[in-house]
């Protein structure tokens, strides 16, 4: 029993989508996470909330190893992704990328157009395995703007570039593309804080449609979000989870002192 | 209430004198240069005609054309962007997507800064000593465009890594996200996005190569020859080269004629130009964010 942190009793291990043991992380000489013990359940929502600086992001970032892009990364520890652990020696990282996708705070859609961006990592993965038709191509495009909402939007400007939508079209965009290679887990670094309220609302709308289909962690600087809009919540501090429970009861009687004091806003 | 003080006016009188002494700097710039091609123009203009770009000098060069120097020209610039841009372009895609930055790295980038810095005539002695004899590929089209293919190699890379860089970091980590392995991202979004800026570098570096004569002077280029090259050991007459010999070296040469090979010469750089910044205006229009 990891001490508390977890919701005691109702979990077993194979329902984790991710399980971190022992993480720590090195940017050179500085240590960003300290003993990470986190188990992040299968088919829910699970929020990060923290001040600025204490590791949401690198933990995030870990998960599907986009972090050692940096080349001055150490890890030890492990991280398990739905039960493979993703530092092995025969892991492939274009299958964890694969596996796990990931929405970043600045929506970065490619300066292609919106039918080229959804079926990139189609293109990418499926199509050197097999032929894929154009009318395949077609309802893999359709059903995944379907599934976030964008599809009547968008169906009669597939081909204009996806640089022209506005900031919440092009995150749902973002997410769109992720889906037609099947991932399991979806990591998402504050997908909403370059929005505007309205947009935000539209896209938490759309990531609460997408639980239960997907694995979904996302970092967020608003707790009014976390606690909207995920089942589960994670408090970070310096470095090192604080506390993790079910979010309405991580937000109504916080165990500890600092997850109160953070949840109250006396620091942040 | 609202009268200027004293300190305003002299702040304004300042700002007076700093905007005329900017503006008097930009015209000293503008003016050698128009200076020089009118010049050119009207001393060089008078000798230009099909006759002079497609006959080749007669009667110890003091009548007739420059077509074997212009034909050499551009066989020379040809052979040494075939040389220069594939090994510029890949160090620089190596240098900028690939490798880590370490001490080593760092240490080839100062390297290519210091190469760009090289004197043009000590580039001439080390082609003479590497192509023509230690290659044995003789004074040929070889020699010379592998000499200027060096020369500009430190261009090609810096003007590559900086279109490369000017690629949002954003497009490749949705790259990677996806799955993308490097070289899928290079290639279906980094080269797509920065081929303006390194096509850009490109023909500026083929002007560059088509003035320069110190190095080719020792390497491949020939003061007269009649006949056209035909394969890349041969020697060849050049532009610039023939330029420097009819001004220094022949005499009898009326001026108009060298001033009219001056004229074609710059005409050649000034088209290049032209071209490279039409090319990136068409492409800009092209780009999407």
């Amino acid at each position: 029993m990891d001490s508390g942190r977890q919701d005691p009793g109702t979990v077993e291990h194979g329902d984790y989508a991710i399980e971190t043991r022992g993480l720590n992380l090195w940017y050179g000489d500085f240590q960003a996470l300290f003993d990470v013990d986190l188990g992040v359940k299968r088919g829910i929502i699970t929020s990060m909330i923290g001040p600025s600086g204490c590791g949401k992001t690198t933990l995030l970032r870990t998960c599907n190893r986009i972090i050692e892009r940096l080349g001055y990364v150490r890890t030890t520890g492990s991280v398990n992704v739905l039960g493979h652990d993703i530092f092995g020696d025969d892991v492939e990282l274009v299958q964890v990328r694969k596996q796990i996708g990931m929405v970043f705070q600045r929506p970065n859609p490619l300066p292609i157009s919106i039918r080229e961006n959804v079926l990139f990592g189609f293109r990418l993965h499926e199509a050197r395995l097999r032929r894929v038709t154009a009318a395949e191509e077609d309802e893999v495009l359709e059903s995944s703007l379907r599934q976030v909402l964008l599809w009547d939007t968008v169906k009669d400007r597939l081909d204009k570039p996806a640089t022209g939508l506005s900031l919440e079209e092009q995150q749902k965009l973002c997410i769109a593309r992720l889906l037609p290679v099947k991932p399991e887990v979806l990591l998402m670094d504050e997908p909403c804080s370059a929005l505007d309220p309205a947009g935000t609302e539209a896209v938490e709308e759309l990531i609460w449609r997408l639980r239960g289909d997907y694995t979904i962690l996302i970092v967020t600087h608003n707790m009014a979000q976390a606690r909207r809009a995920s089942e589960e919540c994670v408090f970070m501090l310096l470095g090192r989870i604080v506390e993790h429970g079910r979010t309405e009861e991580l937000f109504l009687s916080p165990e500890h002192s600092e997850t109160a004091d953070y949840i109250e806003g006396r620091y942040g | 209430m609202f009268d200027a003080t004293a300190l305003n006016r002299r702040s304004y009188r300042a700002q007076g004198i700093a905007k005329a002494v900017f503006c008097l700097m930009t015209v000293a710039l503008v003016v050698p240069v128009l200076l020089i091609i009118g010049t050119l123009i009207y001393k060089g203009g008078p000798a230009i005609s099909w006759e002079f770009l497609f006959t080749p000098p007669r009667n110890g060069m003091t009548e007739g054309g420059v077509f074997p120097a212009l034909v050499g020209t551009i066989w020379l610039v040809v052979v040494a962007l075939l040389a220069s841009v594939p090994v510029g372009v890949a160090a620089a895609l190596y240098l900028s997507e690939y490798a880590p930055d370490n001490l080593l790295t760092r240490t080839i980038n100062l390297a290519i800064i210091n190469l760009a810095g090289v004197p043009s005539i000590v580039h001439a002695l080390f082609g003479v000593g590497a192509f023509v004899h230690f290659f044995r590929f003789g004074t040929s089209i070889l020699a010379a465009s592998l000499t200027l293919a060096v020369m500009t190699l430190p261009v090609v890379i810096v003007a590559t890594r900086e279109a490369l860089q000017a690629v949002p970091q954003a497009f490749r980590e949705a790259c990677w996200n996806m799955g993308a392995t490097r070289w899928q991202t290079i290639r279906k979004v980094v080269l797509p996005n920065s081929i303006s800026g390194i096509l850009t570098g490109v023909i500026l570096e083929v002007s560059r190569t088509s003035g320069e004569t110190a190095p080719i002077m020792f390497t491949g280029a020939t003061a007269f020859i009649v006949f056209l090259p035909e394969s890349v050991f041969d020697q060849t007459m050049a532009m610039s080269y023939h330029l420097y010999y009819i001004a220094t070296q022949q005499t009898g040469v009326p001026e108009e004629i060298t001033f009219g090979v001056a004229l074609v010469l710059i005409g050649i750089v000034l088209l290049m130009n032209a071209i490279s910044i039409g090319f990136r205006v068409y492409l800009r229009g092209l780009k999407k964010w």
